[in-house]
């Protein structure tokens, strides 16, 4: 391996996903700038909306895990390293990160808080 | 106070992003990209050239190389040569025999991947002329040329086996992954109705320089896996037949199969080749060094010799002698691609006469290494591009693990991820790079996009 070019991910998620990667990438930016927009508004955090918002996140970890098994066609027992828990972690910390944050944005664009 | 409270949640806030930025970089897709990683899309300027460039195969190395070639000259004027109009992801044939993708899985066109500025002759290259700088085509036009890139793959000699047919793939215990998509899902419902039977399976590979040598391995250990999902381990025998005293060309690989193979209670016999096959008795005949050895089986696994194309073979190309003459891999520098006694040719990809893998990892590394050579020698520049032998070879251990190993002429083991993805240990994450990773990296190499 000689270089990490980012070009380079771009192209190979781009063959991967399709016109799909787009899609992804407008709800990350579109979901953060929610996001953002939210906080600078209510300049608090309201916690009870934060914790739904967490148990929706607990949702989507398992929802990315799910996904995973099936897009790269295993199951939950292949795991054989640290490697894959490692993994396993990533995909559901990002599913329930992501989700969180969204969850948070919905409820919070939807139904201010007082 | 407020406003450090909003500081601190933004800050956090940029940082979860950039956790869900950093899981796209370096999730399995990443990491499967960087086993076929790039020579890097280039900013530089293209270097204006009137040169004729030829390139004989479009399979992966042909179109990967016009890629190159493209991005990196002006007005050069490249023909790309092949009568086949499909593209095979050739990777994608053992997960088709292994149930795991549908049979569309590997296939798309060649078209779709030549590049804009490059001509793409639909026809077969009969004939190399190296002292004259031209070749010539199935209709008798001639190609003149003032760089060559051969490209043309190998040729799976199936007819090299008495007694073998492959319109028979699929019936009768007979499968063959290598043949083509379609041969490859017909194998798999071979192995399929032997996997709910049992029997004795018989697998093995051949005596000659073969692409992917892990890939005859892997099948073993799917079978194996099926038999024991469905309850019928105990019912069924597997007995691997290796061609020479190795199950693997490296080393330290080779040792780590024998031992996952004792484990599966996989029976092993060195020294052993297919010689012959009779479909109807379902007996397959093997040279050993006592003779030949009769072998009954319920279900086969053919792969069959494999030698450089005809048309290679009977042009100067070839070594003229050593181990690789009788086959007719052509003669190259292992370093560079570039012929040793025609130097304004290079071959990249299976036809190459260099050790080790025929892979498209080596594909991916060999390319840029020739095509930058060619470029030197159109701009009397130096370059310092050199190929080392990197390959990689997801070796699928079981359904949902593989070991990832890679390694090089020397019989290194050259770890992409080292600490991480240990090369020797069957994981999944291994397999989530062949099964998600690898088929949009290996695409994006043919658009020299990585």
């Amino acid at each position: 391996m000689k270089e990490l070019d980012p070009l380079v991910f771009l192209a190979v998620f781009q063959e991967m996903l399709g016109p799909l990667l787009w899609l992804m990438i407008l709800l990350i930016v579109a979901g953060t700038a929610a996001f953002v927009m939210l906080l600078l508004k209510e300049r608090t955090i309201d916690s009870k909306r934060l914790v739904r918002a967490e148990l929706v996140g607990l949702v989507g970890g398992v929802l990315a895990l799910v996904l995973m098994a099936k897009v790269s066609s295993s199951g939950f027992t292949d795991a054989g390293g640290p490697a894959d828990w490692f993994l396993i972690a990533l995909v559901f910390g990002l599913g329930l990160a992501g989700t969180s944050i969204l969850a948070y944005t919905f409820m919070g664009w939807r139904k201010p808080a007082r | 106070m407020y406003k450090d409270a909003l500081k601190a949640v933004l800050d956090d806030a940029g940082k979860k992003n950039l956790d869900r930025r950093s899981f796209l970089m370096l999730g399995a897709a990443g990491a499967g990209s960087l086993l076929l990683a790039p020579g890097v899309a280039r900013a530089e300027s293209k270097l204006k050239s009137s040169a004729r460039i030829v390139i004989a195969g479009a399979g992966a190395a042909g179109l990967a190389a016009a890629s190159h070639l493209a991005k990196r000259l002006d007005g050069a004027k490249i023909t790309l040569i092949d009568a086949r109009k499909e593209h095979f992801y050739q990777p994608g044939f053992t997960l088709v025999a292994a149930g795991i993708k549908p049979v569309s899985y590997p296939l798309s066109t060649t078209r779709e991947y030549v590049p804009d500025g490059v001509e793409l002759v639909e026809e077969r290259v009969v004939e190399f002329d190296p002292e004259g700088n031209k070749v010539v085509s199935e209709s008798g036009k001639s190609y003149p040329y003032d760089f060559l890139i051969v490209a043309t793959g190998l040729k799976l000699d199936y007819e090299a086996i008495p007694g073998m047919d492959v319109e028979q793939i699929g019936n009768n215990g007979l499968g063959s992954i290598y043949h083509s998509p379609a041969k490859a899902e017909a194998t798999w419902r071979a192995m399929s109705d032997f996997a709910d039977k049992g029997g004795v399976g018989v697998f093995q590979r051949p005596g000659t320089e073969m692409k992917c040598a892990g890939a005859p391995l892997k099948y073993s250990f799917i079978t194996d896996d099926y038999l024991r999902r469905r309850g019928n381990r105990g019912k069924a025998e597997i007995i691997y037949n290796a061609n020479n005293k190795a199950l693997f060309s490296v080393p330290i690989v080779h040792e780590k199969v024998r031992m996952l193979f004792e484990e599966r209670g996989v029976k092993v016999n060195y020294e052993r080749v297919l010689e012959s096959i009779d479909l109807a008795k379902k007996l397959a005949v093997f040279k050993t060094p006592i003779g030949p050895v009769e072998l009954q089986y319920d279900f086969i696994n053919v792969i069959p010799p494999m030698r450089a194309p005809d048309s290679v073979r009977n042009s100067p190309l070839p070594w003229q002698e050593g181990g690789w003459a009788k086959d007719g891999w052509i003669e190259v520098d292992k370093h560079n691609l570039r012929h040793k006694r025609f130097d304004n040719v290079f071959a990249v990809g299976d036809v190459a006469g260099v050790p080790k893998g025929k892979t498209a990892a080596s594909v991916k590394w060999q390319v840029p290494v020739a095509v930058d050579h060619l470029i030197a020698a159109i701009s009397g520049a130096e370059t310092t591009a050199r190929y080392d032998g990197y390959t990689s070879c997801p070796l699928i251990t079981r359904l949902g693990q593989a070991m990832l190993v890679e390694f090089d002429y020397k019989d290194n083991l050259t770890p992409s991820f080292p600490g991480i993805i240990a090369p020797l240990e069957e994981l999944w994450i291994s397999w989530v790079m062949k099964t998600m990773a690898l088929k949009p990296t290996y695409l994006s190499m043919l658009r020299g996009r990585a």
